[in-house]
């Protein structure tokens, strides 16, 4: 066997791990650590391998994400808070050719967007929604979302939630999972190398349920948010190891009749 | 296909005109006094004809959003409400003016606030000629006074919203929607297959994606953006004001009206005439833009006006603004759903003239 050159590695061909070509260079506001970046890169791969710039539009939240389309080169609406589905709704029905994800926050997609999620799901429009449950609002410096644990503390649960007074932690991919509308529920994490690939394997799913037409694909991603919950990014994955991961179980939740 | 005539409500002529003038799609909720435009729709089934998209939302924040993500891909798509309902649009349509999209909405007045009536008003005036949701912005409002220019102001509401892309409402009220007249249709248009090249519908390699968003967190960029849209606006008021004039060139007292009370005005003229009065009328077609020039000159030989609207008083503040003081302005409106006759209109006229 011949010997490898420092040069013959670095060659495009020889690279398994490389920045999509359609992540922009514009440099990213999300924190250190923060699942978010991950997660848009791994979608980015997808949607070149898959060929779909041409024919792809997304659709933003009001949340950290709400600059996506700074990121990933291709076409992108932005929504108002929790309203997303709804666009992706008119954009696949007027052009179902396309190929339409939503990426969603816990409070814009669980709290204030709960009946353009349930609704959209049921109605099963063959769109993808990706959705990034944190536990907490991070834009707006760390409220007590939706998918707030029980105990977690937040600017609005300074003492903890307390699920008395503040209802339980929301399971929603566990209630679309119940809808007929939705083909493919599953809930993953983007903390590992392990968990990226299950995260790309998923959307590479996705794809091909939207392309054939079986109804709506949703995506949970739980992850971190490291400014939120005032930790390092590494406490932040441990912490989301032992707390989030025993409430939101990673797993398929729904895979549709092959 | 020639043009036809039919005898019909004046929200199924609304359904109907938006099929004929091949629109994309339509987002609705069911509100009384309008739901006959979603059923005509449903029944007609245009998507298996001309292929627009007909769908009941879950909610009249759903369906306004839907007009945003299909506006936000170049398509003719609208929607409609009733005053509750199109409260809840309101966030909806000011990200669709901030972000510069064309679309329609159609509102069929009923008497407010809250839950209010299902009996025609024009109280939403205010709401429909100064934004309606937060920020600076205008809708472009098209006042239908018959169920023949409910059927035409589809077809020049969509020109109007692709020429500024900018929304455009027709503000209609539940006399004029739930009414019978006889109405001319235009023939079927084909659906346009024009691509925008602004719309979101997937980058090709030839230009950059497409971003469409009513977000900017340069208050400097900002800023210059809502100059833009005043320019636009201002643009609007220069061109595309539209009103009507009935016997204003010897009048000495001048009724301002819209919509069903320009109607009933049009009767109490030609009492207070028959009486010796010399009355005229203008009545407005696009509430924004106001006519404000043409009121401010017939202000100079006119002893008063009277804006007669369905209301407590929102449209006669446009009439003030535009006659600066330089003659009398009164106002005469019934609410919750009353409307007043003509004989009660020339009343008024009198005791206005009294003083």
């Amino acid at each position: 066997m011949a010997e490898i050159t420092f040069n013959d590695i670095i060659k495009p061909e020889n690279l398994t791990y490389r920045k999509s070509r359609l992540m922009t260079d514009n440099v990213m506001h999300y924190c250190p650590g923060c699942g978010h970046g991950t997660a848009h890169n791994v979608l980015a791969e997808v949607l070149e391998e898959e060929n779909l710039q041409e024919r792809t539009v997304g659709i933003t939240p009001v949340g950290c994400s709400v600059l996506m389309y700074n990121y990933i080169d291709v076409d992108f609406q932005e929504a108002a808070h929790g309203r997303a589905p709804a666009l992706a709704t008119a954009v696949k029905r007027l052009m179902p050719d396309k190929f339409v994800f939503t990426y969603q926050g816990d409070g814009d997609l669980a709290a204030i967007g709960t009946a353009e999620t349930i609704h959209t799901c049921n109605r099963g429009e063959n769109i993808l929604i990706i959705f990034i449950n944190n536990g907490i609002y991070g834009m707006t410096g760390g409220q007590m979302a939706p998918t707030t644990l029980p105990g977690m503390k937040s600017s609005t649960s300074p003492y903890g939630r307390d699920v008395s007074r503040m209802g339980s932690p929301i399971k929603m991919a566990d209630i679309v999972a119940l809808l007929p509308g939705t083909c493919y529920v599953t809930r993953q994490s983007v903390n590992t190398a392990g968990g990226v690939r299950k995260f790309k394997k998923a959307l590479k799913k996705a794809v091909q349920y939207q392309n054939e037409n079986r109804g709506t694909c949703f995506i949970e991603v739980v992850s971190n948010c490291p400014s939120g919950w005032k930790m390092t990014p590494v406490e932040s994955n441990k912490w989301m190891e032992e707390n989030m991961f025993p409430y939101y179980p990673l797993g398929d939740i729904k895979v549709p009749a092959e | 296909m020639e043009k036809e005539l039919r005898l019909m409500k004046g929200n199924e002529a609304i359904a109907e005109a938006a099929i004929r003038t091949g629109a994309d799609g339509y987002f609705g909720y069911p509100i009384t006094p309008q739901s006959e435009i979603l059923e005509y729709l449903m029944e007609a089934n245009p998507q298996e004809t001309t292929g627009m998209v007909v769908l009941q939302a879950e909610s009249e924040v759903a369906a306004i959003n839907m007009v945003y993500g299909g506006a936000a891909c170049g398509k003719k798509v609208m929607t409609s409400s009733s005053s509750p309902g199109i409260s809840l649009k309101q966030e909806g349509i000011t990200y669709i003016a901030g972000a510069e999209l064309p679309c329609l909405i159609v509102n069929v007045v009923r008497g407010g606030p809250g839950l209010g009536t299902i009996q025609p008003a024009q109280s939403d005036y205010f709401q429909a000629t100064k934004g309606g949701g937060h920020g600076d912005y205008h809708l472009l409002v098209l006042a239908p006074a018959s169920v023949q220019e409910m059927a035409d102001f589809v077809e020049l509401g969509f020109d109007l919203a692709f020429k500024y892309r900018n929304p455009v409402m027709i503000l209609s009220d539940g006399a004029i929607g739930q009414m019978m007249e006889k109405v001319w249709l235009k023939p079927q248009k084909k659906r346009s297959e024009e691509i925008f090249p602004w719309a979101t519908t997937g980058k090709p390699a030839s230009r950059p994606r497409n971003i469409i968003t009513s977000l900017d967190l340069d208050p400097e960029r900002q800023e210059r953006f809502n100059l833009k849209l005043i320019a636009k606006y201002r643009e609007m008021e220069e061109k595309e004001v539209r009103f009507e004039e009935f016997m204003t060139e010897d009048a000495e007292y001048l009724f301002v009206a819209y919509g069903s009370s320009a109607r009933l005005c049009q009767k109490a003229l030609q009492l207070a005439r028959a009486e010796g009065i010399k009355a005229g009328l203008l009545r407005l077609i696009t509430l924004f833009p106001f006519p404000k020039k043409r009121l401010n000159e017939l202000a100079g030989r006119m002893k008063g006006m009277l804006a007669v609207e369905m209301s407590a008083g929102q449209m006669v503040e446009d009439v003030m603004l535009s006659v600066n003081g330089k003659t009398r302005v009164s106002h005469y409106g019934r609410m919750g759903g009353m409307i007043a006759t003509p004989e009660e209109v020339v009343e008024n006229l009198k005791s206005f003239i009294k003083g």
